[in-house]
């Protein structure tokens, strides 16, 4: 369908998305309102029931929201730090980096660790997925994709295969094959098929299902062997720009975070949404749950990471400080849930203490933006990717006060 | 300059809210009470008033956000590298001193956030400028990119050099002190906008996310359903984390080191050979961890098997079997699920099945009647169901048990790796196979498992 030239009579914020555009004055059961050319579109196709009018859909909108609020607001009896004003504090910590992995020609955008706790897989805006050995430095595997910007990679629970996907709107799993012979990407599997750019993507428990999020505001499980949808999550009213399995006992739960602000878990069962959280001020860029499941943490660009209960069901903590103005951009928790690590666009990496809410370290070193942290499974060291095109393996210790 | 019309493709959100933090940053230094002292700053003859020092503007920062000399260093420095303040002595040493080097602030007028994009034009204009006031004063990347505007914008090129004798005709207009302030500011802002080559970019922002449509509907179905929702009270919840942090602090090697060592500091491989899925003897820790929760038992292989041995003491490991089958159906491929349905039927629901568990009658006909049409999550209930018992049952006796208590008992505690006294002898790193090796090794030697091979090499990942 193409843009329809009109006559606008007006030009001010569309009463549905808030963008500053010439408006089409229209009247819905004598109710004036008025929409820029998108959102018309959108609302013709979606229909609205007897007896709705757009204004009764937003104030009940509206005042469902607060009452949402009142209802979380009521069982919140304590807060976070001041449940944690008996434990210890965290002392100084000892930050070394203890590899530099070179190869990328540029911004290096995501990467992940393997089960075996020292491989792990990088992509690029170089159009390149590497698979190294972190300990030894060695490149196993280098694959070519067929467009830059691979946003999301991810390796397999066996260790035998990566997934990786961007720009081609693709999110594809290869084989690692050992024959040096062998062309990796040549097995490629095209897996995911999306509308727009892939941002992330991790496998579940098994090789054998992929999950995906995108560009286009959806995210989606796949079967890899067949290529099919299983299920499709909507909701997200922008770019989703992250997402993250839950490791809680039924397994079933992932959360995203997208450029609507929201954070939203979601049942892979049913494709429904069943919790969402709408506190950043800006679009959320990753969202990481704690170690135990009954959490996560999310990074944002307004400069803020924050902690959500899923059990209470609120947000119960805000990682912000006044001298942090640029964008946070990743998060990963350490081991035991106590430390939280942000990378931001400022090129440094902050380390939080999630219990009290306090700044206990900060990390400089990358000379770009700091693009992805991941701690390795068994939380023995961090590894951070940046636009600087390096990955690093930081080693981390803490001495506690006496 | 000219009028900058509304930019193609409008605003990059997230530069919207850094841009404005700096410039609350920006502001308030330049607060009349709280702010920093200004003071005259001497180029060459001339006397540049409202100038700073690299060191006021560290000590003030220091001050205003209770920082340390290092952040304040960085913070200040992006503030230079975002334009929002300049060197006057050296203005292509974008760089922040600690010492008596003398920074401005930009004007508004200028800052990145007024004008974004820097248009080509613009652009055009200034290096037309430049080169009118002073032949050979470009310099040889700018030269270049004044022949590529020239060509580009061909069509405008009258009103481009219209213009830049116009602006320079002005600036002859003022005061020698005001005119070299500006060709400072105007200097600092196309250093930031068109760097020269080999420094970055950085106003690189990535890419745009330029998609938004509206759910209204869906969105009131979402709090309608969350209203409803069941919440645990705040005390509760929190307490969760507190204790959870302390629980696994052991087993953090953040928090509480590795034993022997951290394989990334001492290049050795120790830790990971002990901790492998299968070893002879588990570490003390790891057998810990075991009783923290059902979750951590079954995610182990050893622990796993463990765990069966002792049901199948108790004659109860059909239970542990058919959770295991379902959790194969729920990851496995779709195209096998038909079968594996069936076999775990067969198997474990059939009346009379070798090793039949023991569900409740209601799970029971839901999950027979679902295996008619066998789809993914048919055993979900059942599943769930054998789960709970085996954590509310079982697995609270296994761990009074003496088979749990002898593993504790004889676990391996790790010597620590004295550090090393010679640091500068590094140990070689060994390489490991890769997890794809050992899968493929598996497949091949399944693949000749019948007839008689050589037993095949025990690889340690």
């Amino acid at each position: 369908m193409c843009d329809q030239t009109f006559v606008a009579a007006t030009f001010g914020p569309c009463d549905s998305c808030g963008t500053a555009s010439p408006l089409m004055n229209i009247y819905i059961k004598n109710e004036p309102i008025n929409y820029c050319s998108f959102c018309m579109e959108v609302m013709a196709c979606q229909g609205l029931q007897k007896g709705e009018t757009l204004a009764t859909l937003k104030k009940e909108c509206e005042s469902l929201k607060k009452k949402l609020e009142e209802d979380r607001g009521k069982l919140n009896d304590v807060e976070l730090h001041q449940v944690a004003e008996k434990v210890e504090v965290v002392g100084a910590l000892s930050i070394k980096t203890r590899r530099v992995l070179k190869g990328h020609t540029n911004k290096v955008l995501c990467m992940d660790w393997c089960k075996d706790k020292r491989r792990l897989v990088s992509s690029s805006q170089d159009g390149k997925v590497i698979v190294w050995d972190g300990f030894t430095l060695n490149k196993e595997h280098g694959m070519s994709m067929p467009t830059t910007w691979v946003m999301a990679c991810a390796y397999a629970p066996s260790g035998c295969a990566v997934a990786c996907g961007g720009l081609d709107n693709k999110c594809s799993v290869i084989p690692l094959s050992l024959d040096s012979n062998e062309n990796c990407a040549a097995k490629k599997k095209t897996v995911a098929m999306h509308t727009n750019y892939i941002s992330g993507c991790t496998f579940t428990n098994s090789d054998m299902q992929l999950l995906s999020c995108s560009g286009d505001g959806t995210s989606a499980l796949w079967d890899v062997e067949s290529g099919q949808l299983l299920q499709s999550f909507h909701g997200h009213t922008s770019d989703i720009l992250s997402l993250d399995l839950a490791p809680s006992e039924t397994g079933n739960t992932f959360v995203t975070g997208g450029c609507d602000k929201k954070a939203n878990v979601w049942d892979m069962r049913s494709g429904q949404n069943i919790q969402s959280f709408e506190c950043h001020e800006s679009d959320i860029n990753c969202v990481k749950y704690y170690p135990s499941g009954d959490a996560f943490a999310s990074a944002s660009d307004d400069a803020t990471c924050r902690f959500f209960d899923l059990r209470a069901d609120r947000e119960v903590a805000v990682f912000q400080k006044d001298s942090i103005v640029f964008g946070a951009s990743t998060v990963d928790f350490s081991l035991s849930g106590r430390l939280l690590f942000a990378g931001y666009n400022d090129y440094t990496i902050n380390v939080w203490d999630v219990l009290k809410g306090t700044r206990i370290s900060m990390m400089f070193g990358h000379e770009n933006r700091v693009s992805r942290v991941r701690l390795s499974p068994d939380g023995t060291a961090l590894c951070s990717a940046s636009w600087d095109n390096t990955l690093r393996v930081i080693d981390i210790f803490c001495c506690f006060q006496a | 300059m000219t009028i900058n019309t509304l930019a193609k493709g409008g605003w990059h959100r997230e530069q919207m809210t850094c841009f404005q933090k700096m410039e609350k940053v920006i502001v308030a230094m330049q607060d009349p009470d709280m702010g920093m002292k200004m003071r005259n700053q001497r180029l060459l003859i001339t006397v540049i008033p409202h100038a700073m020092t690299g060191h006021d503007i560290i000590t003030w920062l220091i001050q205003k956000y209770s920082i340390c000399e290092e952040e304040a260093l960085h913070l200040g420095g992006m503030l230079l590298k975002y334009g929002y303040i300049y060197p006057l002595k050296e203005p292509r040493s974008i760089v922040l001193h600690p010492d008596e080097t003398p920074y401005r602030f930009q004007t508004p007028y200028f800052w990145t956030s007024t004008r974004w994009p820097a248009s080509e034009l613009d652009y055009a204009i200034y290096l037309a400028k430049k080169n009118i006031r002073k032949q050979g004063e470009l310099m040889e990347y700018e030269k270049e990119r004044y022949s590529v505007l020239h060509k580009r914008i061909n069509h405008t090129w009258d009103f481009v050099v219209m213009q830049a004798r116009e602006q320079l005709r002005a600036s002859k207009q003022r005061r020698k002190a005001d005119r070299i302030v500006l060709e400072c500011q105007e200097q600092a802002y196309w250093l930031i906008n068109r760097p020269p080559p080999g420094v970055g970019n950085v106003l690189d922002m990535g890419l745009e996310r330029p998609n938004n449509f509206s759910l209204r509907v869906t969105l009131i179905e979402t709090c309608r359903r969350a209203l409803g929702r069941n919440r645990v009270k705040s005390s509760i919840c929190l307490e969760g984390f507190v204790k959870y942090s302390e629980q696994y602090q052991n087993h953090d090697p953040i928090m509480q080191g590795c034993l022997p060592s951290n394989p990334w500091i001492s290049d050795d491989t120790a830790h990971w050979t002990m901790n492998a899925e299968m070893v002879p003897t588990p570490t003390r820790l790891r057998v810990e961890c075991w009783s923290f929760s059902f979750m951590e038992l079954l995610k182990d292989v050893m622990g796993r098997k463990e765990f069966m041995t002792y049901l199948e003491k108790e004659f109860s490991g059909e239970n542990l079997c058919f959770w295991q089958a379902c959790e194969d159906i729920r990851h496995g491929e779709s195209s096998k699920i038909a079968e594996k349905v069936e076999e775990v039927y067969k198997n474990f629901l059939a009346p009379g099945a070798a090793r039949w568990v023991n569900i409740d009658s209601k799970t029971m006909d839901k999950t027979l009647e679902g295996i008619k049409r066998p789809h993914r999550f048919v055993m979900d209930d059942a599943q769930m169901h054998i789960y709970f018992l085996m954590k509310k049952d079982s697995y609270p006796r296994y761990l009074k048990s003496d088979l749990y208590k002898n593993m504790l008992a004889k676990a391996i505690i790790p010597q620590e790796t004295k550090k090393s006294v010679f640091p500068f002898m590094r140990r070689q790193r060994h390489s490991s196979p890769s997890p794809a090796q050992a899968a493929a090794q598996a497949t091949e030697e399944d693949g000749r498992g019948k007839g008689a091979g050589p037993a095949g090499t025990n690889s340690d990942v």
